[in-house]
């Protein structure tokens, strides 16, 4: 793939007047789904996907678009051409763009992560037979992941990942339910047995009867896949640096009012772990670490070259939409051995569902529970709970009521597959709030 | 793209095969404060080979066309599905893909290149200015989306099947910010308007006049009381009526959830299979069907992605659940009654029971009954903020612009509406439909379930409802 990519680079690059630029992506997967249900394969398939897509500016004008690829340098030549074709018409009658950024060159990268993936066909026996006496729902996607950049000012960039991910439930005759994640680039038999085990025992303790809330605030610990969904928030009227210059941030009032968080709370986008590309698709390099909030204080938005030349600002080069790509949680000092200890008498939330703002300006964050949650006494689980949903502000819950942060960290990879599998993580902590509002 | 004799030419050994092709263009034209943020067009191309092999259904997506390669992907598809065969869900024959033939075109009347892309960014950018009533609005926004999806389907049991889909998108908001005060405001909730329309739907006057009363109510909601928190009655526009219909109804009936498919991703169901036919799902008012034939609806069409041929169907009548919204496969699995409603959102994923157009039925009251009969309630606009359980019970809505109702009239404006309920409950509690005059058509490009993951839109009607007793509360600001 990435020889194919060089083939269209070259003869798209070849052909362009001198007044053009272009920028080129590619994104493509080679994957293999596997779908459980009841430690059954529900379907199963695989798919092979790639795109190209050219970023064409002109004269200040600026068009976009994209065509499906073969992996054929022959029969995918002709249909690029027609696109660039269509975009060069195209941008000559679109009104200018004062904000179009040129691509610039010098930047070059190369990332091939191999792995030993789980064979398409022979693997559903390796996968299935483990699982068989449980009920299990959920998803296997392996296989290799491309991204590619180029533009007409030199830079180059690739990044490919052979990777898998098991995302799964597991659900006892109570209907409670345990989630977990077999993620990595190598498969183990012996790893993911271990991780189905460890799963098993845990959904032991959901077998207690639940115990219903009542709404209310309650002290509460929640666990870094919670925490994850809690920061993902933040991809969306969150730290874009547009969103906060056209009044849709939730970060409005760190930046306007002066308000901070917890000096317990700091995040920043690090790439330095490797899994995520740091090149956006203009071909820019992101700094391997940007502080975005430290200490509680709001220091960098995420800014593109775009939002920056609109806003005179100095671009940390964030892709064109401003989110998170790889973000990295500072930890604390409270070990998760003392978790429960240390929440005394409280709600323990392993994971989180379906979060939307209820309230951008004021930062305030609507939810569910979901799976493995406890009613914690004296340091002690003493029974699953039925689900609540939450609505309670981060400048709360990443405030004043955030109590201690975890010392260890978990990397919660995305698993999300909407267009093709995700490449982005979150490495985060756990969470321990002396308050955290449940409503519903 | 001759599937006919692609078909003729595979070589393998199978119990059925079926392809599946899509040819997807979506152009996206996007103007904020009166400058071009996108003008992008991405198309996607590509086949579906599925084969049923000892029971199990196994496919290879590819967007190599030629025989060899979908010959080597059906190769590959046969050899998946006899490794997955000993640990199947359920053990299909091809009664699971229905013999169809025919074809089917979204209704319009200006093409697709009636106008130009000049022409259409002209008009974004006039809808921005319109939008800019006052130095309040801080930014503004106009977009149009096309879809332009070609689908071919065809199968060894002698399915033939083309659906041609012109769908079209329009929407405008405006931030508007005073202090610390910011509200957003937007034309039914930012792409509520989506219908299978040609370019008819980007007429100028209409635009315009959209987006300058867009622009006044952003700033109207600025000086707005914040929504008081009570529990009172609460009165639903047709363009959040789409969410709550989608959310508290569509996704709890899809039999797929219910059978447990979805457990690790968008949840389960308190609906059981037993429950249909008996479950009094609302109050007598509730009427809810599946219709893909109300014209210029999002998700009509005549055929599902497995070859069912589409119906009208009533999923609630009179309050009690009738029919699961499930397609061919979940019927077999459930053994409940179900709907053509077993859909992709391309040819890069296989289908699964999705919503379509799910809408709720005309009452005979009068949106002026509606309002006259509230001795103190809300009326609520255009969602802005969704969130529900796993389970689809408890949830929590809210929308962009309010009003109050004191004494059978509407007073004055609210910001930062929002309501939560439990799903069951708050159904039961439907005092007040709307008459036909009432009723409005909405679609939504944005439905997101199923593992591998799918967007697929769908289309929600109704006329503006009345529930009793409803929690309400406002924001923090």
């Amino acid at each position: 793939m990435e020889q194919l990519f060089d083939q269209l680079c070259n003869s798209l690059f070849s052909q362009l007047a001198k007044d053009e630029s272009l920028a080129i992506s590619l994104q493509g997967e080679s994957s293999l789904f596997n779908r459980i249900n009841g430690a059954k394969i529900r379907q199963t398939g695989q798919v092979n996907d790639s795109d190209l897509s050219l970023d064409l500016v002109f004269n200040n004008r600026r068009a976009t678009g994209s065509v499906t690829l073969t992996g054929e340098f022959e029969p995918d030549l002709e249909p690029v051409l027609d696109e660039i074709a269509r975009l060069r018409r195209e941008v000559k009658e679109l009104p200018v763009d004062p904000f179009t950024v040129l691509p610039e060159g010098g930047q070059s990268s190369r990332t091939v992560l191999r792995g030993d993936l789980i064979d398409p066909e022979q693997g559903v026996e390796k996968l299935l037979v483990p699982m068989q006496g449980a009920d299990i729902s959920g998803i296997l996607a392996s296989g290799s992941i491309y991204r590619g950049n180029a533009n007409s000012a030199g830079s180059k960039h690739w990044f490919s990942s052979d990777n898998f991910s098991l995302d799964y439930s597991l659900v006892n005759p109570q209907e409670k339910m345990v989630k977990a994640t077999y993620a990595g680039s190598s498969w183990s038999q012996s790893d993911y047995e271990e991780s189905l085990s460890l799963s098993i025992e845990k959904l032991q303790i959901m077998g207690q009867s639940s115990i219903k809330l009542e709404p209310g605030n309650y002290r509460t610990y929640i666990a870094s896949a919670g925490v994850a969904d809690l920061l993902n928030m933040f991809s969306w009227n969150g730290l874009s640096e547009l969103s906060m210059q056209t009044g849709e941030s939730a970060f409005l009032k760190m930046r306007n009012q002066g308000l901070q968080l917890s000096p317990l709370f700091s995040l920043a986008e690090d790439f330095s772990n490797g899994l995520v590309p740091r090149f956006n698709a203009q071909g820019e390099i992101s700094a391997e670490r940007i502080d975005l909030i430290n200490r509680g204080q709001l220091k960098s938005c995420l800014v593109s070259s775009r939002s920056a030349k609109e806003y005179a600002l100095e671009s940390n080069f964030a892709n064109e939409g401003e989110e998170l790509r790889s973000a990295v949680m500072a930890s604390g000092e409270l070990p998760e051995s003392m978790i429960l200890q240390a929440l005394g008498t409280g709600v323990y939330l392993s994971n989180l569902h379906y979060l939307n703002w209820s309230d951008v300006v004021g930062g305030r964050i609507t939810g569910m529970t979901r799976y493995a949650c406890f009613w914690v006494e004296n340091g002690e689980i003493t029974a699953p709970i039925e689900n609540m949903r939450f609505d309670d502000s981060f400048y709360h819950f990443f405030g004043n009521n955030l109590e201690a942060v975890t010392a260890e960290s978990h990397i919660n990879p995305d698993v999300g597959t909407y267009g093709g599998r995700s490449l982005g993580m979150t490495q985060c902590p756990g969470i321990l709030l002396s308050s955290f509002a449940l409503t519903l | 793209m001759d599937l006919i004799k692609l078909l003729g030419q595979l070589d393998i050994k199978a119990d059925w095969v079926g392809l599946r092709y899509v040819n997807e263009s979506t152009t996206y034209r996007w103007v904020r404060d009166g400058h071009p943020q996108a003008n992008d067009r991405s198309s996607s191309k590509g086949l579906m080979v599925e084969v049923l092999v000892d029971g199990q259904f196994a496919y290879y997506a590819t967007s190599r066309l030629d025989i060899e390669s979908v010959q080597a992907a059906a190769t590959t598809a046969v050899s998946m599905a006899k490794a997955a065969a000993p640990f199947s869900i359920h053990k299909f024959t091809e009664q699971a893909r229905p013999v169809a033939t025919g074809n089917y075109h979204s209704p319009y009347q200006q093409a697709e290149n009636s106008l130009s892309a000049g022409d259409i960014n002209g008009l974004l950018v006039k809808s921005c200015e319109a939008l800019k009533v006052s130095e309040k609005i801080v930014s503004t926004n106009a977009l149009a989306r096309i879809v332009n999806s070609h689908h071919l389907y065809v199968s060894s049991n002698g399915s033939n099947v083309e659906q041609q889909f012109l769908i079209v998108t329009t929407g405008s908001m405006a931030v508007a910010q005073d202090g610390p005060i910011v509200q957003k405001r937007s034309d039914s909730g930012m792409q509520a308007r989506s219908w299978q329309t040609g370019l008819e739907s980007l007429e100028e006057n209409r635009l315009l006049e959209d987006s300058v009363r867009v622009g006044e109510e952003a700033v109207e909601l600025l000086s707005a009381e914040e929504c008081p928190s009570a529990n009172m009655d609460l009165l639903l526009a047709p363009d959040q009526m789409m969410l709550q219909i989608h959310e508290s109804v569509g996704h709890p009936l899809e039999i797929d959830r219910i059978l447990g498919d979805e457990r690790n991703y968008a949840g389960w169901s308190f609906v059981r299979l037993k429950d249909f036919g008996n479950l009094r799902y609302g109050s007598d008012l509730m009427n809810i069907t599946f219709d893909p034939s109300v014209s210029h609806e999002m998700a009509s069409y005549n055929f599902d992605d497995g070859g069912a041929k589409a119906e009208r169907e009533f999923i609630i009548k009179d309050g009690i659940l009738q029919r699961g919204l499930g397609g061919v496969e979940s019927q077999i699995r459930s053994g409940v009654p179900g709907v053509a409603n077993f859909r992709a959102s391309s040819w890069n994923r296989a289908p699964i029971d999705r919503m379509a157009n799910l809408n709720l039925e005309p009452g005979d009251s009068t949106v002026d009954e509606l309002i006259g009969c509230v001795e103190k309630g809300v009326l609520m606009q255009s969602n802005r903020s969704w969130s529900i359980d796993d389970y689809r019970n408890k949830f929590q809505f809210g929308c962009e612009y309010a009003k109050l109702i004191e004494n059978g009239q509407l007073t004055r404006t609210l910001r930062n509406p929002n309501y939560r309920g439990i799903s069951n409950s708050f159904w039961k509690n439907l005092k007040g439909v709307g008459n036909k005059d009432s009723f409005e058509v909405y679609g939504t490009p944005n439905c997101g379930k199923g593992e591998p993951n799918q967007v697929i839109r769908v289309g929600h009607a109704s006329p503006p409802c009345l529930f009793a007793d409803v929690e309400v509360f406002g924001g923090e600001q």
